[in-house]
């Protein structure tokens, strides 16, 4: 019993400074990370304001139940994976294509020109976007109707047709993030060795067999591992995106409601903290679960990939 | 160079066209409010936005000038916050990195776990929603938009990657030389971790900018709003709009409130800044990228 305290003060004496150093950032963790996490205790209790964390009364599973049992359940779920999964596929499709073309471009200023313009919309706020998205797909005065309409086809109601929803949000993900995941990629490409290609010339290799048989493959790695990360947190969406575009327009739910949007709607429009709390936790749960496994196959991938 | 030289003309102007074609398509957005802030307010409501207006009209900007009083209180929130978060942000987040690049400090793979386990698992948003308002009464505070961001367990480690590259003869010969850890960090380790600190302080200082989902939960009081979040009160709620702009502007010669102008005009004003700084920081934040991809 004594060493390891002999020990632990051993390490203060000698360390104290760097130690009380790391007490600020430990004290934000604790406030805005692990307390909310203590909080999770909500979720069993039927929860109000005046009684608190504590005197509230405690339910079991109850609030669990209403969610699980409410229709939400399912399509909160369905719809945050099949946004978040056209999401992944199609920007790894785009960047990687982006990044290749570009990596054929002689011409540098064309090259720099362009990959500034699409890395631009990287640094525009969601606000904006919802400010673009009112412009152009607005049912009344958008500019896309005018454009239909100037060519005799007859408007639509963009803005109640939940069935677009999906293709419009993936679209408005891939316009956001190209020339963010560009810059990953070229960096990647701008690793492989030069050798190889110039030794695929000398035996005769085309342009396209060295893209398919060098640059591909030799990008693979950095695709799988930011895809298997991408997966693992394919129960969280950007709550700033979808609120922001879609806000409380009701009519677009069915194919736009994620659980982020859905939690923050059960707590701050109808005020039920068990259910939105519960909503919560189910995702934070299975999140972690996904989080773990596909940290465990990017590292069984590459060692160096992996988040941890 | 030989590379380059292999591909065909038509291939050549294909990829040409389609990179071109897709990086000006990213900027198509910018050119629809542009445009949408300067169109007659009845040809938006009879016809639509459209990329060039038939007839031009500065009464958006007329009636955004009138009610600059609002935008720039705005202004002075969003830009309080950027400041004072980004800046506090990089002072605490190093303070907890650099020890955690010591490699003699005996329980460093404590903290980094304490601080890496905030990656992987989240309270939710309701007890954090709680915690934030109920127990450490942030609400309606211009504390409740920095505070919240101050730490994050990503940025932590992305510092601490940039001061592992630092020597470390250089901390251990100021040691023998007498200076104590304080003194190493803030004269030697933090100078030296610049371009790392920059890096990060910019990624901090977009993130704060743009962020309006501390305001939207914690923020009702109107004169606590930084501009993210009086421009969604804008294009969400015209009643906003009316309530201050009626009395101060009569409306243009058509008699219409330009409504919808206005709201364009209100986004092309806070965006304006970034437009500006874009080509100064644009290096910055590629090498931040490829840093945080190669180990993130």
């Amino acid at each position: 019993m004594q060493r390891p305290i002999r020990i632990f003060l051993n390490e203060m004496r000698r360390n104290h400074a760097l130690y009380l150093m790391t007490i600020p950032g430990i004290v934000f963790f604790l406030l805005f990370n692990y307390l909310p996490m203590f909080g999770i205790i909500v979720v069993f209790k039927d929860f109000n304001y005046i009684d608190g964390f504590f005197r509230s009364s405690w339910v079991g599973f109850k609030n669990f139940g209403f969610f699980f049992n409410s229709t939400d359940a399912w399509t909160v779920t369905r719809n945050t994976i099949v946004l978040n999964s056209l999401f992944i596929f199609t920007s790894l499709i785009l960047q990687i294509g982006f990044a290749l073309l570009l990596n054929e471009i002689s011409s540098r200023w064309f090259k720099q020109t362009t990959q500034s313009l699409m890395f631009f919309p990287y640094f525009i706020s969601w606000i904006i976007v919802a400010v673009f998205t009112y412009n152009f797909f607005h049912s009344d005065h958008g500019a896309l109707n005018r454009i239909l309409r100037h060519f005799g086809i007859a408007p639509v109601s963009w803005l109640a047709r939940a069935e677009y929803w999906t293709w419009f949000l993936t679209l408005i993900y891939d316009w956001k993030w190209t020339g963010f995941g560009v810059i990953i990629y070229l960096a990647a490409l701008a690793g492989i060795n030069e050798e190889l290609y110039e030794a695929a010339q000398i035996d005769g290799a085309g342009k396209w067999t060295q893209i398919s048989r060098i640059s591909i493959p030799l990008i693979i790695p950095t695709a799988v591992v930011l895809t298997l990360l991408a997966i693992g947190r394919i129960m969280i969406s950007d709550f700033g995106m979808i609120y922001g575009i879609i806000g409380d327009n009701s009519m677009l739910y069915r194919t736009t409601n994620v659980i982020d949007t859905y939690v923050y709607r059960a707590l701050r429009q109808l005020g039920d903290i068990g259910m939105s709390a519960a909503a919560g936790l189910y995702q934070s749960v299975v999140g972690l679960v996904l989080v773990l496994g596909s940290n465990l196959l990017a590292r069984r991938f590459s060692e160096e990939g992996a988040l941890f | 160079m030989a590379v380059q030289q292999e591909i065909r003309l038509v291939p050549r102007i294909l990829i040409y066209l389609v990179v071109g074609i897709f990086s000006v398509g990213c900027l198509m957005p910018f050119l629809l409010i542009i445009s949408g802030s300067f169109t007659d307010e009845a040809e938006i409501i009879t016809k639509g936005f459209a990329f060039i207006p038939n007839k031009v009209s500065y009464a958006p900007w007329v009636m955004i000038y009138h009610d600059i009083r609002r935008i720039i209180n705005g202004y002075i929130i969003t830009v309080t916050v950027t400041v004072a978060g980004t800046l506090l942000s990089l002072l605490v987040t190093a303070m907890l990195a650099y020890p955690l690049s010591v490699p003699t400090l005996k329980y460093r793979n404590y903290i980094a776990f304490f601080a890496f386990f905030t990656m992987i698992f989240y309270g939710g948003m309701v007890p954090w929603y709680i915690i934030v308002s109920r127990v450490l009464h942030l609400r309606n505070t211009i504390f409740a938009l920095i505070l919240p961001y101050t730490v994050n367990a990503w940025n932590m480690f992305l510092l601490r990657n940039f001061f592992r590259t630092i020597p470390k003869e250089i901390p251990e010969s100021a040691k023998i030389d007498g200076a104590g850890e304080l003194t190493i960090f803030t004269r030697l380790i933090l100078p030296l971790a610049k371009p790392g600190l920059a890096t990060v302080g910019l990624f901090v200082a977009l993130g704060y900018w743009n962020d309006w989902w501390l305001g939207l939960m914690f923020i009702e009081n109107h004169r606590l709003f930084p501009v993210q979040l009086l421009l969604r009160a804008i294009i969400s709620n015209v009643q906003f709009l009316r309530s201050a702009t009626a009395s101060a502007v009569q409306s243009d010669a058509s008699g219409i409130l330009p409504a919808e102008g206005v709201k364009m005009a209100t986004g092309l004003v806070t965006i304006g800044p970034i437009i500006f700084l874009y080509p100064f920081v644009q290096k910055y934040f590629i090498k931040g990228i490829i840093v945080g991809a190669v180990k993130g």
